[in-house]
């Protein structure tokens, strides 16, 4: 292709040899939907579609993820967009001759709301699709992954044309600027402000970077982006290389995102050969190439100067910065870094037009963001959403509350080093500037949702566990002291905190913030400090009255029964691996408090009509009954009730 | 070069374009603390000890690792602050928990009022000020001795292959280790790895 009339003329032949009334089957094949065997799906429809005849009627194709992996694989039959959720290959033959050939809805394959027990035939009517606003993942369903062609038909490098064709690198600098488009990577530092420093940095060779390192346990949304859609991301980064002056990008991705690295190595050779890469992009006279670099996965690697370092070839250790890498970046030349998910969010900037954009969000926080929801809730998966939607609509209406009649306790958000805000705060808009203010971060969109049964202390012991393991080791203050902070964390979790305590990790948290060289090290802290912020009285229960009030801390309870509850069935007592239950026929049954080992299958299995078993925390154990006091007396009852 | 004056602790210093504020410092003969810098050596800024507060016009001050900031005109820079000294005696207990008996750590946690017994003792000697591993690769040029792992795990080894052809007669880096890890991770491998060849 060489001019806009020939991506136009592509499309429209793509497009004609498709006919929209013909039933097409989409699977996806993300990765989360493989893991729930999508592949054996996928395979089974080109079986039935083949053995059947219907080759010629019927597409099938596999597509990225529309984020509900929960309830993979899933299936969409268009153009009736009916929804199927854990597709079984022995559903197969049932869908294409009942759904595909008669247009008859499947009931057992349909999303059903656990709270009101309705169904719902189409994705869009899904609450957790139907209240979200998907500009980025919405088109994954629909796409599949491995075909330029489909990205095209569905309008895909319009925006590069229109950039490449019809605006100067300045004019597309100027609507990414009036956008207002923040890194969706971690910073949220405007896009454009970046571009512009690298576009008059000196230098005739400058860089463009994909971060895909997402290191962010539990966080995938880079992952459905780039393995789903890749081609967005190419359209994206070229973009932005025009605007910067850049002939050179790079894509790095962690290696353990097989799929993604393959989709987009087929995306690149594909957009080569349509002449959407390489030389004279479509006539325009802009070259641009992209080389994958496959990261080691450390969760730092993913911060802007490790990253640079590994690209370099080197061992992925931040690097000092007091002259930003927007001006001296990899090998020393300009160099622009961003997040998969910012990347795709240019072409449509472009093709439609920053105030299109900017129709979404806060003062400050234009777009959607899309967060990866998980933890205690209902419905668990990415989610793309509006910015300055409030944390309770997300949780509530698309994550659907807090399973098993528990309360909810805090969301934590921004990845490892975010923070946790409590329900007080839920009426809270998501947007970069409103998280940092109520002591989390916006971070690449990691969001875990608590309940009542988690110890806030313990969530802080975990993170900075994690972070003292993902610390590179260079600088002191994140090093040792988040290693200190960690240490004393775990203390307090065993009860062998001690006044003093919170003083000293608020001065250790304070050092590594001010002190430490990378921003991992800078924000370590947060998930203690947010957490005493919200439950400060939780540190204080641990440390003064050995107490833990979630009943979480293993050292901090003891497992009770209560006598006047327990009907003596014998369930804990078989099921004890400890051997620690005192029981026997129609005897109260008894925790030996030192043969239990805190396991928690009594309290587990305890049937509900008793609920015998309550967990004890600050208090004494009361002493065990004698033998005469634990008969149950069962005739008086039972005379009773006569 | 253009020249530069900034301001460093009220007096006035003379410096060049591309020289740290360390440097310019020195070169003023006032002294800021370091651990990781060596003169020889590129800056690494890891053991943060050497942070000043610097001021710019307009700006609020801000903590920077002098070994690495650059000099600029008309800055203020403020090397002893309530900031900069809690960094420094956080940073020197945090160290000492490692290296209780370092000579040179001990002296500068007095300076600091540095109280080890807030943090956790665990003697490991290294302190990871990486002063070995970078003199032996940028200035012999022999990756003799390396960091292994990486973070609270990372350690320093020396190469055995090549410690036993050159350290003996080397032994060059030797001086710069603020601990004895240095001398004691030696004798280890040497004891190990190349008996008999000794001293
Ligand atoms: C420890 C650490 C890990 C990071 N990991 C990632 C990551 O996995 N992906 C990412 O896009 N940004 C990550 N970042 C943020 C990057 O440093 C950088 O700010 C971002 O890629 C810039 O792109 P953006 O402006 O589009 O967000 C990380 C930062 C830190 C400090
Ligand atoms: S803050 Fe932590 S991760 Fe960053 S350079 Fe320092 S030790 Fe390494
Ligand atoms: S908590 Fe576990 S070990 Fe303890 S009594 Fe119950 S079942 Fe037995
Ligand atoms: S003694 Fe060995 S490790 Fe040290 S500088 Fe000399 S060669 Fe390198
Ligand atoms: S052995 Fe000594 S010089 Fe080498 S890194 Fe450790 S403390 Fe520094
Ligand atoms: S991988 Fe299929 S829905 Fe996420
Ligand atoms: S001397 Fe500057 S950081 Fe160590």
């Amino acid at each position: 292709m060489c001019s806009h009339q020939d991506l136009e003329t592509v499309r429209q032949e793509i497009l004609s040899k498709r006919d929209s009334k013909k039933p097409c089957i989409s699977i996806c094949t993300g990765t989360g939907c493989l893991a729930s065997g999508a592949g054996e799906v996928m395979a089974a429809f080109t079986a039935e579609i083949e053995s059947q005849g219907l080759k010629a009627d019927v597409d099938a194709k596999g597509t990225g993820c529309p984020g509900f992996c929960e309830k993979g694989p899933i299936v969409v039959i268009y153009p009736e967009e009916i929804c199927y959720l854990e597709v079984k290959p022995e559903d197969v033959a049932e869908i294409v001759s009942q759904t595909v050939k008669e247009n008859k809805v499947i009931e057992r394959l349909l999303y059903v709301d656990s709270a009101t027990g309705e169904k719902a035939i189409h994705e869009s009517d899904i609450p957790f699709y139907k209240n979200q606003e998907r500009t980025i993942i919405g088109n994954n369903i629909k796409i599949d992954s491995k075909s330029i062609d489909d990205y095209i038909a569905f309008g895909g490098y319009t925006g590069l044309a229109k950039a490449l064709l019809k605006m100067t690198p300045e004019e597309v600098l100027d609507e990414v600027k009036k956008s207002n488009l923040r890194g969706r990577g971690g910073g949220g530092f405007p896009t454009g402000r970046k571009w512009e420093e690298a576009r008059h940095a000196a230098g005739d060779i400058k860089y463009v970077i994909v971060n895909a390192d997402e290191g962010d346990p539990g966080a995938f949304m880079d992952r459905a982006v780039l393995e789903g859609n890749p081609h967005s991301v190419l359209e994206g980064l070229t973009i932005g290389a025009y605007a910067v002056g850049s002939h050179e990008g790079f894509l790095y991705v962690r290696n353990e995102y097989p799929l993604a690295i393959e989709n987009v190595l087929i995306a690149i050779e594909k957009a080569e050969e349509y002449g959407l890469l390489g030389k004279n992009i479509l006539g325009s006279g802009f070259d641009f190439s992209v080389k994958v670099h496959r990261g080691a996965g450390a969760f730092v690697c993913g911060e802007s100067s490790a990253l640079m370092t590994a690209l370099e070839g080197k061992a992925g250790e931040p690097r000092p910065k007091y002259v930003h890498t927007v001006v001296k970046g990899v090998w020393d030349r300009p160099s622009v870094l961003n997040n998969v998910e910012t990347w795709a969010n240019v072409p449509p900037i472009i093709e439609k037009g920053s105030d299109w954009f900017t129709r979404y969000g806060t003062e400050k926080s234009k777009g959607t963001k899309i967060f990866s929801l998980v933890g205690k809730i209902t419905n668990t998966g990415l989610v793309e959403v509006p910015m300055g939607i409030t944390l309770n609509d997300i949780i509530y209406k698309i994550g659907g509350g807090i399973p098993d009649g528990k309360k909810f306790k805090a969301v934590q958000t921004g990845g490892p080093s975010g923070g946790c805000i409590p329900e007080r705060l839920l009426d809270l808009q998501v947007g970069f500037d409103e998280l940092t203010k109520a002591g989390s971060m916006m971070g690449s969109g990691g969001m875990i949702v608590l309940d009542e049964d988690t110890c806030m202390v313990d969530v802080a012991r975990y993170f900075l566990e994690f972070l003292t393991d993902e610390s590179c080791g260079k600088c002191v203050p994140c090093r040792e002291g988040i290693r200190q902070m960690l240490k004393i964390l775990t203390k307090i979790t065993k009860g062998k905190g001690k006044p003093g305590d919170i003083e000293l990790l608020q001065e250790l948290a304070e050092v590594a913030s001010e002190a430490a060289l990378c921003a991992l090290g800078r924000s370590a802290a947060n998930p203690f400090l947010s957490t005493l912020q919200y439950f400060r009285d939780e540190y204080e229960a641990h440390i003064n009255e050995k107490r833990c009030p979630a009943l979480a801390c293993k050292e901090l309870i003891n497992y009770y029964i209560e006598p006047e509850k327990c009907k003596a069935c014998t369930t804990c007592a078989r099921k004890c691996p400890a051997d620690a239950i005192i029981g026997g026929k129609n005897l109260i049954h008894m925790v030996d408090q030192d043969k239990c080992t805190k396991c928690g299958t009594c309290f587990e299995v305890c049937p509900d009509r008793f609920a015998a078993v309550t967990k004890l925390s600050g208090v004494p154990v009361p002493a065990n009954l004698s033998e005469d006091q634990r008969v149950i007396v069962r005739e008086v009852r039972e005379a009773k009730a006569s | 070069m253009k020249g530069i004056t900034l301001k460093i602790d009220g007096e006035e210093v003379k410096a060049r374009e591309g020289m740290t504020v360390l440097k310019a410092a020195q070169n003023a003969h006032i002294r800021i603390p370091t651990l990781c810098y060596h003169k020889k050596l590129e800056p690494y800024g890891g053991c943060r000890l050497c942070m000043v507060e610097v001021e710019s016009r307009g700006s609020a001050p801000r903590l920077v690792v002098s070994c690495l900031y650059p000099a600029q005109n008309n800055i203020i820079v403020r090397t002893r602050s309530p900031k900069v000294d809690r960094v420094r005696k956080t940073v020197l207990e945090l160290l000492l928990a490692h290296a209780p008996n370092s000579f040179e750590l001990k002296e500068l946690g007095k300076e600091y009022g540095a109280d080890e017994s807030r943090t956790g003792q665990e003697p490991s000697f290294c302190i990871h000020c990486g002063l070995c591993v970078r003199y032996c690769a940028e200035v012999k040029k022999k990756d003799a001795i390396g960091f292994v792992d990486r973070g609270i795990h990372k350690e320093i080894g020396f190469v055995p292959e090549i410690a036993s052809k050159e350290c003996g007669k080397c032994k060059e880096c030797f001086p710069l280790c603020p601990t004895e890890a240095l001398q004691a991770a030696y004798i280890f491998v040497e004891a190990l790895a190349f008996p008999g060849q000794g001293h």
